[in-house]
C-alpha cells in the first residue's frame, strides 16, 4: 500500500511498478469517457481518423460531469465516475489503439480489460464512486471539450488536474485484480451468511 | 397561497436534498467509519464524508448523478392549488435544473433525445395520497442510476416464504456488488403484487437511517439482513471491508394466497431526499434539513 504522486504523460515503466492497494494521486492532463465516447474512439481508429486528442500516457476517467458555462468558459461543478463495467466491451481494444495508462472510474472491470492492462502496461484505478465535489476540487480546468454533439455526460472532457485521487489501484498491470479478490472471498462466505440468516 | 411560493419552495427543497445529506445518513456513515476494520474501507468512506462536508458548505451537488427527480406528496383535501402542483413541480425542476444545477438526465427511450431540463414524459414521477387537513407535504427523492440498476422484483411462491425472502436480497446485494456504490440502505417491500412490492420497497428509501418498524417480528428481519450483509465482506465501493449496507427498511402488505413477491429498491451512500410542509396559509417548515 504504497503512495505515488504521477504526472501525465505517465510511462509503461512507471505503470508496471504499481501494485493492487496502492494509491495514486494523478497531475496533469485526463479526459472522460464514457459508453458513447469509447464507441466513437474506436470507430475513428478503424477509420484510421486522428482522434481529436493524443490518448497516450494519459488517463481515462469514466464520469459524466456536471459542468456549467461561463462568461469565461467551461468550469466543473461535479464530475465523480460512473460504473465503469459498461465499458468493458471497449477498454482492452481503446488500451491497445490509444495507449492509455490509467482508467478510472468506480465498481472495477473485467478480465478482458485485465489481460490487456497486461499486456500493454495499464492499471485501473478506482475513484470514490459519488465523491463528485473531492473529484472537481482537484480539476483545475477545463482544457477544452470535444464530441459535445453526444450530450453534456458523454462528450470528451479534457481536464487539467493537481493531485486528482485518492484512486486505489484495483488491477495492477501484473493481473491482480482487487475487485475479484473481494468476489473470490465474498463467495467463500455466502454458505455461512445463508446458514447464519437461517436459510 | 402563491404559485410562486410553492415553485421557489420546490427548488430550495431540490437544492437541500442534493446539496446536503440527511444527518442521519451521516451518522450513518460516521458510525460506520469508527467501526471499519478494513484499511482501504477506511479511505473510502473518509472521501465520502469529506465530500458530503464539502458539497454541504459549498451547497453543489455531494454527485455528479443528480438522479432522475421523484416526488411523494401527502396531500390534506383542504389543500388549495391541488390540481396545479404537477405543473408547478415542473417548473421547478425546470428552474433547479439551470439554477443549482443538476445533470440533465431525462433521455427518450425511444428517440435517445434529451431535452435538457430533467422533466419529460412521466418525468418528474409523483406519488400522490390524499390525506386529511389542510397541509402538504413534499419529499423529494432524487434517485440515482447506479443503485437503480441493481433493484430487483422477486416473484417467489409461498413455499420459499421468508426463507426465500432473505436468499433473494442476501443473492441480489452479493450479485450488485460494487455497482450500487456501498454502503447502500436497502428498502424492501413484501407482498401485494408485483407493482406493489416495488412500490413499498422505494418507499422505504424515505425512513431515517436508524429506524427500525414497530413491529417487532419486522423489526428483528431488518436487523438479520443488515448484520447478513455486512458480513459478505463487499464493503466500500465493492473494495473490501465491513461496511457494505448503512440499514434495511422492510414494509409488508397481504399477499395473493398463490404469490409471495419480494421487491428490493437499493439507494447509494448518496441517500439524498428532503422533505417540507406547506401550510394553507403558506409557510413553509422544512423536515428533514435546518434552515435559516
Amino acid at each position: 500500500m504504497t503512495t505515488y504522486n504521477l504526472t501525465t504523460p505517465i510511462s509503461e515503466e512507471t505503470i508496471r511498478s504499481l501494485r493492487v492497494n496502492d494509491i495514486v494521486y494523478i497531475t496533469g492532463t485526463i479526459f472522460t469517457a464514457r459508453d458513447e465516447a469509447h464507441e466513437r474512439a474506436l470507430e475513428w481508429f478503424e477509420a484510421k481518423k486522428k482522434l481529436p486528442i493524443n490518448p497516450s500516457g494519459l488517463c481515462v476517467f469514466h464520469c459524466g460531469p456536471i459542468v456549467r458555462e461561463t462568461d469565461t468558459g467551461w468550469e466543473v461543478v461535479a464530475a465523480g465516475p460512473t460504473t465503469s463495467t459498461r465499458m468493458e466491451m471497449f477498454e482492452d481494444k481503446f488500451i491497445e489503439a490509444f495507449g492509455v495508462r490509467v482508467i478510472i472510474g468506480k465498481g472495477g472491470m473485467g478480465f478482458k480489460t485485465a489481460a490487456a492492462m497486461k499486456k500493454f502496461g495499464a492499471v485501473y484505478g478506482a475513484f470514490t464512486g459519488g465523491a463528485a465535489v473531492l473529484a472537481a476540487k482537484t480539476i483545475r480546468r477545463i482544457i477544452n471539450v470535444e464530441w459535445l454533439d453526444l450530450g453534456m455526460p458523454e462528450a470528451l472532457w479534457i481536464m487539467e488536474v493537481e493531485k486528482f485521487g485518492p484512486l486505489i489501484i484495483s488491477i495492477d498491470s501484473t493481473g491482480e485484480n482487487l475487485f475479484e479478490m473481494v468476489n473470490t472471498s465474498v463467495e467463500k462466505r455466502r454458505a455461512e451468511i445463508y446458514k447464519q440468516a437461517g436459510i | 397561497m402563491q404559485v410562486s411560493f410553492l415553485e421557489d419552495t420546490i427548488v430550495t427543497l431540490l437544492r437541500l436534498a442534493v446539496t446536503d445529506l440527511p444527518q442521519d445518513v451521516s451518522k450513518g456513515l460516521e458510525q460506520a467509519l469508527e467501526k471499519e476494520r478494513n484499511k482501504t474501507a477506511k479511505s473510502q468512506l473518509g472521501s465520502i464524508l469529506e465530500n458530503v462536508s464539502l458539497a454541504r458548505k459549498q451547497s453543489i451537488p455531494m454527485c455528479q448523478d443528480t438522479g432522475i427527480q421523484i416526488f411523494y406528496l401527502n396531500v390534506g383535501s383542504k389543500f388549495p392549488l391541488i390540481d396545479k402542483l404537477p405543473i408547478i413541480i415542473k417548473r421547478a425542476v425546470q428552474r433547479a435544473t439551470k439554477e443549482i444545477p443538476l445533470r440533465p438526465n431525462t433521455v427518450n427511450p425511444i428517440l435517445h433525445k434529451n431535452p435538457g431540463d430533467n422533466t419529460g414524459l412521466h418525468i418528474p414521477w409523483i406519488n400522490w395520497k390524499i390525506v386529511e387537513g389542510s397541509d402538504l407535504e413534499i419529499i423529494a427523492l432524487p434517485k440515482g442510476g447506479g443503485s437503480e440498476n441493481v433493484c430487483q422484483l422477486g416473484m417467489l411462491t409461498p413455499g420459499q416464504g421468508l426463507k426465500g425472502m432473505k436468499q433473494f436480497v442476501i443473492d441480489s446485494v452479493i450479485a450488485s456488488g460494487a455497482k450500487p456504490c456501498p454502503p447502500t440502505i436497502l428498502g424492501i417491500g413484501i407482498g401485494g403484487g408485483a407493482d406493489i412490492c416495488m412500490k413499498i420497497a422505494k418507499e422505504q428509501l424515505l425512513k431515517p437511517v436508524g429506524q427500525r418498524h414497530a413491529n417487532p417480528k419486522i423489526a428483528e428481519l431488518e436487523e438479520e439482513l443488515l448484520s447478513a450483509i455486512n458480513r459478505t465482506g463487499i464493503g466500500p465501493m465493492g473494495l473490501g471491508g465491513d461496511t457494505t449496507c448503512l440499514d434495511v427498511h422492510i414494509d409488508v402488505a397481504m399477499r395473493h394466497p398463490a404469490s409471495f413477491p419480494v421487491g428490493l429498491a437499493v439507494q447509494c451512500w448518496a441517500a439524498r431526499r428532503a422533505s417540507v410542509l406547506i401550510t394553507k396559509d403558506g409557510r413553509a417548515q422544512f423536515i428533514t434539513h435546518k434552515v435559516d
